[in-house]
């Protein structure tokens, strides 16, 4: 079984909004002085699913990520945590790629690995939060998907998924090869173990450029960032104190009262 | 780039009617063709579609494309992007609103890479650029702690809308639309995914996306029993309870309660926030609640920066208080 994991290196999402920093000119979030990138939340998930397949049936792990530039501790997680594989699409152009670049960019290195049986991505990125490229790519190498999967299971060339529903979930199954989008809802993923860590930052991961690829990214953008802004906020909290925690209970419902809002 | 003519509406129906954000997009997307000097339209797909078919015309639609076919009813989204495809060589329009709903999140992006044109996703806020003509598209990204305007280079301009972000249209009953029948194909083998099973465990009492007033716990609760308190409370508030991520993530309450950008959208007349800090993916579900009340023992939480009133402390001491206080002035 040959499953490749999509994952992406992103500004760590878990910033307090005190620190987060817009660059208005250059139209980008701008990291927080010290602080670390991390691997996008839902493919670190993504990840956890393909570990779980390879125990249950065997296979191996490539993870493909594309950026600008990478912090090697961060990207080389997804290989502690179990990878066989560990494949950089690094070029400056990937600074300002919009999902449909993306899309594009990952899908020629997909056909570029050649056979595999299952794609795994997280439902969406926490930067942009497009939940557009896993759609892009499924579109691109022509194969069913299936999204939002709280469980993966594979067995006689076919995958079984759970999707989170609005509801409940859905049972959805088809034909290998596809891609499946995976949801938080899946679990959380394992935390490297030191032999894994160790194991990680010996191995050197594949890198591949723009020239390895064939793709030209001015022709695939469809999307212009016009501007990039932290909205205002504008609204006032009313602290309620009280002699106690006790009283304060009581005050808060007695102004709610008052506002008619109880 | 190609032209194309009008606004087109990408109707969604719930036991053959019309959804509400339907209605929200052909409120903004009213506005969007007035900017343009083009006319609005909406299309349905399904079948059994001339009860909506008139609830849109009234709602402001001057034609409505009707692609009938059995395969989308089941909300199949190859097929639905397999007959969308079809109608936008029909009707081409230049800008394509659809929902960001289960089914539209998923159908936009597709539809985009099959056409070859640009996509906004999430879109809060839609305008025309009076010079390019083109739409501005403001979207919330870094989990809402930005917004993007972004502008697309092909036509139709295709727009995923997020629900609730725009005010239902107004009904006009005298108003007849066009009804245009587009003859869809739609080969079976287009649907390459098959559903086994669908399990709805719809939840008992006020739905969620409804309720008038919703009480929510956070991290901060540290355990599933507390959202037994909650629940005392919200109904003797005649709500429901919701919960952020981290509380689903932990098993505490089940994940259909979750608020947030990976999970509901409310827009509730009161929101009672226990224990939440208020990360703004968490606030991303819930910043159009018209009222936010926030209990948190850190005064410095970002939820204070959204709530109209808040208490610092120890809700295992204020919301019990809080509680019986309720049911003495709701009785």
């Amino acid at each position: 079984m040959k499953i490749i994991v999509c994952a992406k290196q992103v500004l760590d999402p878990e910033t307090p909004s005190s620190i987060f920093k817009i660059d208005r000119d250059a139209k980008r979030a701008v990291p927080p002085p010290g602080a670390d990138p991390v691997v996008n939340g839902f493919d670190e998930i993504a990840m956890e699913a393909a570990l779980r397949i390879k125990a249950s049936v065997g296979g191996s792990i490539t993870v493909v990520s594309m950026g600008r530039s990478f912090v090697m501790d961060v990207i080389k997680k997804p290989l502690a945590m179990g990878a066989d594989e560990l494949i950089l699409l690094q070029d400056d152009a990937f600074e300002t790629a919009d999902s449909f670049v993306t899309a594009n960019v990952l899908a020629a290195a997909i056909r570029r690995i050649g056979k595999f049986d299952l794609i795994l991505c997280g439902r969406q990125a926490s930067d942009w939060d497009n939940a557009q490229v896993p759609l892009g790519l499924a579109e691109l190498l022509d194969l069913p998907c299936l999204t939002f999967a709280k469980n993966v299971e594979l067995s006689n060339g076919s995958v079984r998924v759970q999707r989170v529903t609005p509801d409940g979930h859905e049972v959805l199954e088809a034909a290998l090869p596809a891609l499946v989008t995976v949801s938080n809802e899946l679990g959380e993923p394992r935390t490297p173990s030191i032999k894994g860590i160790m194991a990680s930052t010996r191995a050197t991961p594949t890198v591949w450029g723009l020239g390895d690829l064939g793709v030209d990214p001015s022709s695939c953008a469809r999307v212009e960032l016009v501007e990039l802004f932290i909205p205002a906020r504008e609204k006032r909290c009313e602290m309620i104190e009280g002699e106690d925690d006790t009283d304060a209970g009581r005050k808060l419902a007695l102004k709610l009262r008052e506002a008619k809002l109880i | 780039m190609p032209e194309g003519n009008g606004v087109l509406v990408v109707g969604e129906l719930s036991e053959a009617r019309l959804i509400a954000t339907t209605s929200e997009l052909l409120n903004a997307g009213g506005k969007l063709a007035n900017s343009l000097g083009q006319p609005l339209h909406a299309v349905l797909l399904g079948t059994n579609l001339s009860n909506a078919s008139e609830e849109a015309a009234s709602l402001g639609a001057g034609k409505v494309f009707l692609a009938e076919h059995p395969l989308l009813d089941e909300g199949h989204v190859e097929a639905h992007v397999t007959a969308l495809q079809q109608v936008c060589q029909q009707a081409q329009p230049s800008v394509l609103l659809i929902a960001r709903t289960q089914l539209g999140r998923e159908v936009g992006p597709r539809l985009a890479f099959r056409l070859g044109v640009g996509l906004a996703q999430d879109a809060v806020g839609v305008s025309v650029d009076p010079d390019t003509k083109k739409l501005l598209v403001t979207r919330p990204v870094y989990g809402g702690n930005a917004l993007a305007v972004v502008a697309l280079s092909c036509i139709p301009q295709i727009v995923t809308v997020r629900p609730k972000a725009f005010e239902v249209a107004a009904k006009d009953e005298s108003l007849r639309g066009e009804v245009v029948r587009v003859p869809v194909e739609i080969p079976t083998s287009v649907v390459r995914t098959r559903v086994v099973e669908r399990v709805s465990g719809e939840a008992a009492g006020v739905k969620l996306e409804e309720a008038r007033v919703v009480v929510a716990g956070g991290r901060g609760l540290g355990g599933p029993e507390p959202f037994q308190e909650l629940e005392k409370l919200a109904k003797l508030l005649g709500g429901t309870i919701g919960a952020s991520r981290p509380a689903c993530d932990a098993g505490w309450i089940d994940a259909r309660s979750q608020i947030g950008l990976t999970g509901k959208t409310i827009t509730p007349d009161l929101y009672v926030a226990v224990a939440i800090s208020g990360a703004c993916q968490h606030m991303a579900g819930c910043s159009g609640a018209k009222v936010i009340v926030a209990v948190n023992n850190d005064p410095k939480a970002d939820i204070f920066k959204e709530a109209q009133y808040g208490v610092v402390g120890d809700w295992r001491k204020i919301l019990p208080a809080f509680t019986e206080a309720v049911r003495e002035l709701v009785r």
